[in-house]
C-alpha cells in the first residue's frame, strides 16, 4: 500500500462526514483499504448523489454511522451487500433522499447560503422520513405554494479520484462538475489521480475550464487505475465482472472479509 | 421475416409514447428505454430534432455540468420525457424504489429513490417501465412513496405519469381519477392473464386491441441502426438480443 495513500487516510477522524462522487464520476477505490487500515469509524457518508461499491466496502468494513443518500447498488452487479444487510440489521442511521436534493444541499454550502429551495418532494415519503427539512410557503407566490428548503451540507472531507493534476495541486475535473461541488462544500478534499503532469493545467485556457483549482485541494496522491473495479471517463472502463465478484462474495460477512483480505491488482 | 421479438415489441411501444419530445433522459440500467429513445430518434431524423441524454453513455450524453444538469433541465422545462421503474407501483401511479415493508428497517431493501422524487413533478411524460408484470410488483398500496402518482390541488406540478408497460401490456394514466386504463396488451398475453397479474384496480374497455407491431421498415432500423447505437453503453443486452434475432432467422 502507497504510503502517500496511507498519509492521505489519516487526516481521517472518528465522527467525519465524508462526501463520495457516484460510480461514474470518479470513485477513489484506491483510498478504500488505506481508509479501512487507518481505521477511523463512526463515519457519516453523503453520497454525490448515490453509492455503490467503495460505500458498501466501508459499510462492511464496520466504519460507517450513518449515510446519506439517493440510492446504493453495484449497477448491474445488482443490490449492495453490505449496504443492504445493514439496513436490515438497523445497524446505520439512513437518510434517504433524492439526487436533486443532494445536488441542493451542496449548493447552498458553495454559496455559503443556509438553505436551497426545491421543486418536487411534496408528498413522498422521503420528504416525511426527514426531519432536518422543512417545507414553506413560496414567500413570492400570491398564496400557497409549498416548496422545500434543503439546508447546505457541509462534508468535513470529500474523496474522489481524477485523471490528472499537476504539481502546483490544481486537479483536472473535466465535465465531472459535481467532483467540483463536493470540493467547494467541504473543508477538505483528498485526491487521487491517474497521473502528475509537471505544468500548470491552469496555464492553458482548454484544461484551465475544466480544473479545480489547488485551492479547494488539500492533498493529491498518484494511483493509477485508482478507481477499479470503477472505470475512469475517457481513461478505462468499469470492469463489471470484479463487481459480479463481489457481489457474490459479500453476500456474507465471512465472504466480505475473505474477499477483502485479497490483494488489490494495480 | 415475419417475427418480431418480445423486447422489439417493447422499445417500438416507447419509441411511440415519446411521439413529439424534444429532449427525453435515460437513467441507469434502462436498455430498453434507452434503444426506445434512440428508436424514436432515428424515425424523426430529417423532420425534427430529438435530442437524448443516456446515463452511462459517452456518445449519447451531451452534458457538461456534472450529474446535476439533468435534473437542472427538467427544472427549466426543457426535459419533456423520462423513465422510472420501481420495486412496487400501485393503482394510483405511486412508485416505490426503497423497499418493501417498515421503514427504514425494509424487509427487502432496493437501492433508493434516485432523482424520481423531483423528476416525477417535472418531467411533463414520465413512462413508468418495469418488464415484471405481478402483483408482488403492480400492487394496491405501495409500502413507500419515493414518488407520488398524482399531486393535491396548489402543489407545484408541471410533470407526472402518462404510462405503465410491462411485459404483457401496456397501461395509460389518468391523472383526474386517478387510475390507469389498460391501453393493450401485447402479442401472446390476454386481458384475463393481465388481470390475473395485476394487484391493484383499473378500467379495462369491453375488448382490448393488441399492442401494434413494428412495420418492416422500422424493425431494419431498429435492428440495424438503433442496436448499433445501444450496444455502446449496453454491450450484454445487445449482444443477447443479436443472440435472439439469430435463432429467430433459424
Amino acid at each position: 500500500m502507497q504510503a502517500d495513500l496511507r498519509a492521505m487516510a489519516t487526516r481521517i477522524r472518528p465522527g467525519m462526514r465524508i462526501a463520495l462522487p457516484v460510480d461514474y464520476a470518479g470513485v477513489s477505490m484506491a483510498m478504500t483499504r488505506p481508509l479501512i487500515e487507518h481505521g477511523a469509524g463512526d463515519l457519516d457518508l453523503l453520497c454525490v448523489p448515490t453509492g455503490g461499491l467503495q460505500v458498501d466496502q466501508l459499510i462492511g468494513a464496520g466504519l460507517v454511522r450513518g449515510v446519506e443518500t439517493s440510492a446504493v447498488s453495484l449497477g448491474e452487479a445488482g443490490g449492495a451487500p453490505r449496504f443492504n444487510q445493514a439496513v436490515k440489521d438497523g445497524a446505520i442511521r439512513l437518510r434517504d433522499a433524492t439526487c436533486p436534493a443532494i445536488h441542493a444541499g451542496l449548493m447552498a454550502a458553495q454559496k455559503g447560503s443556509p438553505f436551497m429551495p426545491m421543486r418536487g418532494l411534496i408528498g413522498t415519503d422521503v420528504l416525511r422520513h426527514r426531519d432536518d427539512w422543512r417545507v414553506i410557503d413560496n414567500p413570492f407566490a400570491p398564496g400557497g405554494d409549498p416548496v422545500v428548503l434543503i439546508p447546505a451540507i457541509h462534508p468535513d472531507v470529500a474523496i474522489f479520484h481524477a485523471p490528472m493534476a499537476d504539481r502546483f495541486g490544481n486537479v483536472w475535473i473535466g465535465r465531472r462538475r459535481e467532483l467540483a461541488a463536493m470540493a467547494y462544500a467541504s473543508t477538505e478534499a483528498l485526491v487521487t489521480v491517474e497521473r502528475i503532469v509537471e505544468h500548470n493545467l491552469l496555464a492553458d485556457e482548454m484544461t484551465a475550464a475544466g480544473t479545480l483549482p489547488a485551492l479547494y485541494v488539500t492533498a493529491i496522491a498518484a494511483a493509477p487505475r485508482g478507481a477499479w473495479p470503477y472505470g475512469l471517463w475517457g481513461e478505462y472502463g468499469t470492469e463489471t465482472d470484479e463487481l459480479i465478484r463481489y457481489a457474490r462474495a459479500a453476500r456474507t460477512e465471512a465472504g466480505f472479509a475473505e474477499y477483502m483480505a485479497q490483494e488489490v491488482p494495480a | 421475416m415475419t417475427g418480431v421479438l418480445p423486447r422489439e415489441t417493447l422499445i417500438f411501444t416507447i419509441a411511440r409514447l415519446l411521439e413529439g419530445v424534444r429532449l427525453v433522459a435515460v437513467g441507469a440500467a434502462s436498455p430498453i428505454p434507452a434503444a426506445g429513445s434512440m428508436l424514436r430518434r432515428a424515425l424523426d431524423e430529417g423532420q425534427r430534432q430529438v435530442r437524448l441524454s443516456v446515463l452511462g453513455s459517452v456518445e449519447h450524453n451531451f452534458f457538461t455540468n456534472g450529474s446535476a444538469e439533468l435534473f437542472d433541465s427538467a427544472g427549466q422545462g426543457r426535459l419533456d420525457a423520462f423513465f422510472l421503474g420501481g420495486g412496487q407501483i400501485d393503482g394510483q401511479a405511486n412508485v416505490n424504489l426503497v423497499g418493501a415493508g417498515d421503514y427504514p428497517q425494509s424487509s427487502v431493501r432496493w437501492p433508493g429513490s434516485f432523482g424520481s422524487a423531483y423528476l416525477y413533478f417535472t418531467v411533463p411524460r414520465v413512462i413508468l417501465f418495469r418488464e415484471e408484470h405481478s402483483r408482488r410488483v403492480l400492487v394496491e398500496k405501495v409500502d413507500f412513496i419515493s414518488a407520488p402518482g398524482t399531486s393535491p390541488k396548489g402543489v407545484y406540478r408541471p410533470g407526472g405519469p402518462v404510462a405503465l408497460l410491462t411485459s404483457k401490456g401496456l397501461f395509460t394514466f389518468d391523472k383526474t381519477r386517478p387510475g390507469f386504463t389498460l391501453d393493450s396488451v401485447h402479442p401472446g398475453h390476454t386481458p384475463a392473464e393481465i388481470a390475473e397479474a395485476t394487484g391493484f384496480a383499473y378500467d379495462a374497455p369491453a375488448a382490448t386491441p393488441n399492442t401494434p407491431q413494428p412495420g418492416p421498415a422500422t424493425l431494419s432500423l431498429l435492428r440495424g441502426r438503433v442496436l448499433t447505437e445501444l450496444a455502446e453503453t449496453y454491450p450484454a443486452f445487445a449482444a443477447d438480443w443479436r443472440r435472439d434475432l439469430a435463432a429467430l432467422a433459424a
